[in-house]
């Protein structure tokens, strides 16, 4: 154990762990401003904003200070090492460099996307001074509107910290930014027809601690400071990415990654980031039908789900079989009550897991100027296509002994075996196409469960509209078998209820739907899914198996 | 005092001094084969107990560099010569590397020998255009003549040397910006440490020396330390971190003299005595009113310390920064300081990199406060906020990754502070030095 001494308060490190001083400082609670580091980026110590005093203590007692200002970002916290962050001297240079950023900088908050969650703002409130000595006209750079497809830089409200030119350097690979010019004109630009249009290309707005990088998509929508943020995971592929949606009014504005070293680490890609547009589609499923001979006979969620409930039982009871289709899109608690729900009507039902999408192979960065994967690869974008394909298969394997494929199913259902199915879909980009859908159009009952259409829905006698992961609380376990959960952020269009909600109704079981509860019963009822009940899972999600390594 | 004949400078006169036969002539190469057969470290020993103190501005003991280098490295190892002199005032590599190539390539030989190089990379300047035909053909030659390439004069010792031109800028002298642009970057200096010695070009322990000091090194080798050590000025015993500056040195003296002119002298001349003595005084029948010990980055002596000698350790003892390159800079009494002042940081300021957030805001504020003052708008409390500006930036209050913030800031604090009438002066009168057609080309 190695002990460092943060502003007079002692804190043990472990053995094994690097961590500069920024880090050092934060465990406790000392926070050290800094622009230019960032924890997955190469460290270049050119913003000077994290400039501390750094000594070492001797094994007598005796402390000694170097005598320069150092920056924190630079220097390893090692065993002995003493950091002084609040020191005259250290409060005069993050002066000092304040003041220098925002010499030319435009002050235009009022009209800045960042204002809110901008460090320069929050660093010049909490450690600047509160009024410019610059006499002379500010620097005017070009604002360049065209950096890339989903990105347009201010030039002039950028600080050089070169956080984006690293990240396209080291973690994309792909390179297009770069500094030009010198000293006080110098500026991130592009070499002239290669834009910002990588796979992660997104990540340099986030990445940007002033408001010099913006997201076309997100510019001039809201004031940050209206956005209510809630923790979920993206849906996009089965890296299952960590982020943070942010809503107004029941309206989804942006995506963003959070931080999470067992899911993805800090970054997500521009398919997950800005791949949440079908939520608010105006082609969304918004009216619970009963079709009768191809007559619509109700329309109402309670007597369409009344009308599902008789006819499921009618064809559990009668001759035919009932089977359904779990989609790799539900979560686990969906899967598990609908699976439940089916096993207390017949013994004999089937379960089949929904198609799950694959699209081309593994996507992996960084890439050289070749398209190579240079190791390490710091971020996957899967071709598997779908959250929750793990979690689902955990729920199937209880209930139905083994995972049977969509393309079973499809083959026992043309065969004329079942009167009933229950298909969930869930996939924004279609999950069945006519051919398939034609195995259904024998069957007597067609039960529907969606979020857009689908040609499957021309043989649906019962159409229930359920949500969009955005609409719903639940766990999807990636790739790797960690266990996360989706959070409720907006409520879905009228006519629709979340998956959730619409199954636990269907079963009849009494009150509201309580996930936590849920999850007690299904950690107790499946094995393999017996750690979902952790506190944990809240937080970063749970490992089903502790031995994986996260990737 | 004796007239001090020079060594590193001796054939710079001759004719066809560059040439690979008048070298040899002159007793060149006579024992390259007997160096190269020393063991390095005995090389080391003899150039580290000659006290041999880096020429390019920093004065970093030499010898004591080399050693840092990682023990049994199995290399490659690189040494990088330094030749892209930019310092303003500065042009006695340009001389050296021009009138006698030889000894610079002799020097490169035996430093590469004594720190197991095989691969040496000068980097020069790219204005230098003499300079690098006049190198180039003596390369070639010594690659002809069995001095360079494989196995030279049977001693089993390999060495190439790549002359690389530099399209840089004065950061490039830098010496981690040096070797970034020579890694094809642009020429930000790295963080540090790792220093150059354990990780420096293409991620390899590399030795940065300038132009002069591997002179000198030949020198040192066929003279002996002793001979060196007669020359200069001992250490002092009263501080024992000094390591004395000793060695003949090239004094370049440019501004405002008769004879502008590149001396070589023993360390520790005033720079009284170079303007009287060899450059033919202040022109114009003129009084001096300050100097550039070495380099604008240096600062400024005013009159009154023209007596100080120009040795490592004199110029910091009258508030500058140091000896720097030994550029000796004459500025008369009729040139205003705020002139002065005002081209010092234009300079800097266009020649920041641009990487640390001090020196590239505060080298552009410091020019703009200046402009100002030039245009008759200046005020007295200018000259405060100029002092703290300088103050808050550099590798010396740790704000900066290299020194040229130092540089950029030093002459701010030289000039304001010995000064300060001339520009109290000049505010006051509220006079405008520059016409509006300046106006408008500053502003572009």
């Amino acid at each position: 154990m190695a002990t460092v001494t943060v502003n007079g308060k002692e804190v043990e490190i472990g053995a094994s762990e690097r961590l500069n001083c920024i880090q050092a400082a934060s465990k406790v609670g000392v926070e050290i401003p800094a622009y230019c580091w960032h924890p997955a980026l190469s460290v270049v110590a050119s913003c000077r904003m994290c400039l501390v005093e750094v000594g070492d203590k001797k094994p007598d007692g005796t402390v000694a200070m170097q005598p320069k200002l150092v920056p924190g970002c630079q220097t390893p916290a090692k065993d002995g090492t003493v950091i002084i962050s609040d020191s005259q001297k250290v409060k005069d240079a993050r002066k000092a460099t304040l003041e220098y950023l925002l010499l030319n900088h435009p002050l235009d908050c009022p009209t800045c996307d960042q204002a809110g969650e901008c460090y320069l703002q929050d660093y010049s409130f909490n450690y600047g001074r509160g009024y410019s000595r610059l006499n002379e006209p500010k620097n005017i750079k070009p604002d360049k509107t065209y950096i890339g497809d989903q990105i347009t830089l201010f030039t002039d409200r950028c600080i050089m910290c070169t956080r984006c030119v690293r990240f396209t350097r080291e973690v994309s690979g792909s390179s297009e930014l770069q500094v030009v010019s010198r000293g006080s004109h110098e500026e991130i630009d592009i070499f002239p027809g290669h834009p910002v249009n990588n796979p992660l290309a997104g990540n340099v707005v986030d990445l940007c601690p002033v408001g010099a990088l913006c997201s076309k998509d997100f510019l001039y929508q809201q004031r940050v400071w209206w956005l209510k943020s809630q923790s979920s995971v993206c849906p996009g592929c089965s890296t299952g990415c960590s982020i943070t949606v942010d809503q107004n009014e029941e309206r989804v504005y942006r995506l963003h990654p959070r931080t999470n070293e067992k899911a993805q680490g800090h970054f997500m890609c521009d398919e997950g980031r800005f791949g949440w547009k079908y939520t608010h589609s105006d082609q969304r499923l918004t009216s619970p039908e009963v079709r009768t001979n191809g007559h619509v006979t109700s329309s109402d969620f309670d007597s369409v789900l009344a009308s599902v409930r008789t006819a499921l039982k009618k064809a559990a009871q009668g001759k035919g079989k009932v089977a359904a289709v779990l989609s790799p899109w539900m979560t686990v608690e969906e899967a598990y009550l609908l699976a439940d729900f089916l096993k207390s009507l017949s013994g004999q039902v089937t379960l089949a897991m929904g198609p799950v999408r694959i699209e081309g192979k593994d996507d992996q960065f960084p890439k050289d100027v070749k398209g190579n994967v240079v190791e390490p690869v710091k971020f996957t974008i899967r071709a598997e296509k779908a959250p929750n394909r793990a979690g689902v298969e955990a729920v199937l394997s209880h209930f139905a002994g083994d995972v049977m494929p969509f393309e079973e199913l499809l083959r026992l259902s043309s065969t004329g075996q079942f009167s009933a199915v229950y298909l969930v879909g869930g996939d924004p980009e279609g999950w069945i196409s006519e051919i398939q859908a034609e195995a259904f159009s024998k069957i007597e009952t067609v039960i529907v469960q969606d979020i857009l259409s689908s040609p499957v829905l021309k043989h649906a006698t019962h159409v229930l509209p359920s949500g969009t992961f955005v609409e719903r609380e639940g766990v999807f376990v990636n790739h790797n078998g960690l266990a996360q959960l989706i959070r409720r952020s907006v409520r879905g269009p009228d006519g629709t209820r979340p998956d959730g909600r619409l199954l636990w109704e269907l079963a009849e079981r009494s009150g509201l739907i309580q996930t936590d509860t849920l999850r007690s019963e299904i950690a107790a009822a499946i094995p393999a899914l017996a750690v979902i009940s952790n506190a944990e899972l809240k937080v970063n999600g749970v490992l089903l198996d502790e031995t994986v390594v996260a990737v | 005092m004796a007239k001090f004949e020079p060594v590193l400078f001796a054939r710079i006169n001759k004719p066809d001094s560059t040439s690979l036969k008048t070298y040899m002539a002159d007793g060149g190469y006579a024992r390259i084969k007997e160096i190269l057969s020393m063991a390095p470290v005995d090389v080391i020993n003899v150039v580290k107990d000659a006290g041999l103190r880096g020429r390019g501005g920093a004065g970093f003991p030499c010898g004591l560099k080399w050693t840092f280098l990682p023990k049994d490295h199995p290399g490659p190892i690189y040494l990088c010569i330094n030749a892209d002199e930019s310092e303003p005032g500065t042009f006695n590599n340009r001389i050296l590397m021009e009138k006698d190539p030889h000894q610079l390539i002799e020097g490169i030989m035996i430093a590469c020998h004594a720190i197991k190089s095989n691969n040496a990379y000068l980097y020069l300047r790219y204005e230098y255009g003499r300079s690098y035909r006049t190198l180039d053909a003596a390369i070639k030659e010594c690659y002809a003549a069995g001095l360079l390439g494989k196995n030279i004069k049977g001693t089993g010792f390999n060495l190439d040397i790549v002359l690389h031109r530099g399209a840089g800028a004065y950061i490039c002298g830098e010496e981690t910006g040096l070797i970034e642009s020579l890694e094809g970057k642009r020429a930000w200096p790295r963080i540090k440490p790792p220093f150059p010695a354990i990780e420096g070009l293409f991620r390899k322990p590399t030795i940065v020396n300038n132009v002069e000091t591997l002179c000198c090194v030949t020198q040192i080798l066929y003279r002996g330390k002793e001979w060196f050590q007669s020359i200069g000025v001992p250490p002092d015993p009263n501080n024992p971190r000094d390591p004395g500056s000793y060695g003949p040195k090239l004094y370049c003296v440019s501004g405002h003299v008769n004879k502008p002119c590149c001396v070589e002298l023993p360390l520790g001349v005033t720079a009284r005595e170079l303007i009287e003595e060899h450059a033919g005084g202040v022109w114009k029948g003129r009084k001096a009113k300050a100097v550039v010990p070495g380099g604008i980055s240096m600062g400024f002596f005013s009159e009154k310390e023209f007596d100080t000698k120009l040795d490592f350790a004199g110029p910091g003892k009258v508030g500058c920064l140091g000896l720097g390159t030994a550029a000796v800079v004459v500025i008369d009494d009729q040139t205003s300081m705020v002139d002065v002042l005002f081209n010092c940081c234009r300079f800097m300021s266009h020649e920041s990199c641009g990487q640390c957030t001090p020196c590239r805001e505060g080298t552009a504020w410091m020019t703009k406060i200046l402009t100002r003052i030039r245009t008759g708008q200046g005020r007295l409390e200018d000259l405060d906020l100029l002092m703290e500006v300088a103050g808050s930036m550099g590798i010396i209050p740790g704000t900066t990754i290299c020194g040229l913030s130092d540089g950029a800031a030093w002459p701010v604090k030289n000039a304001i502070s010995k000064f300060r009438g001339d520009f109290e002066e000049y505010i006051s009168s509220k006079r405008a030095t520059v016409t509006s057609a300046q106006k408008l080309m500053e502003a572009h």
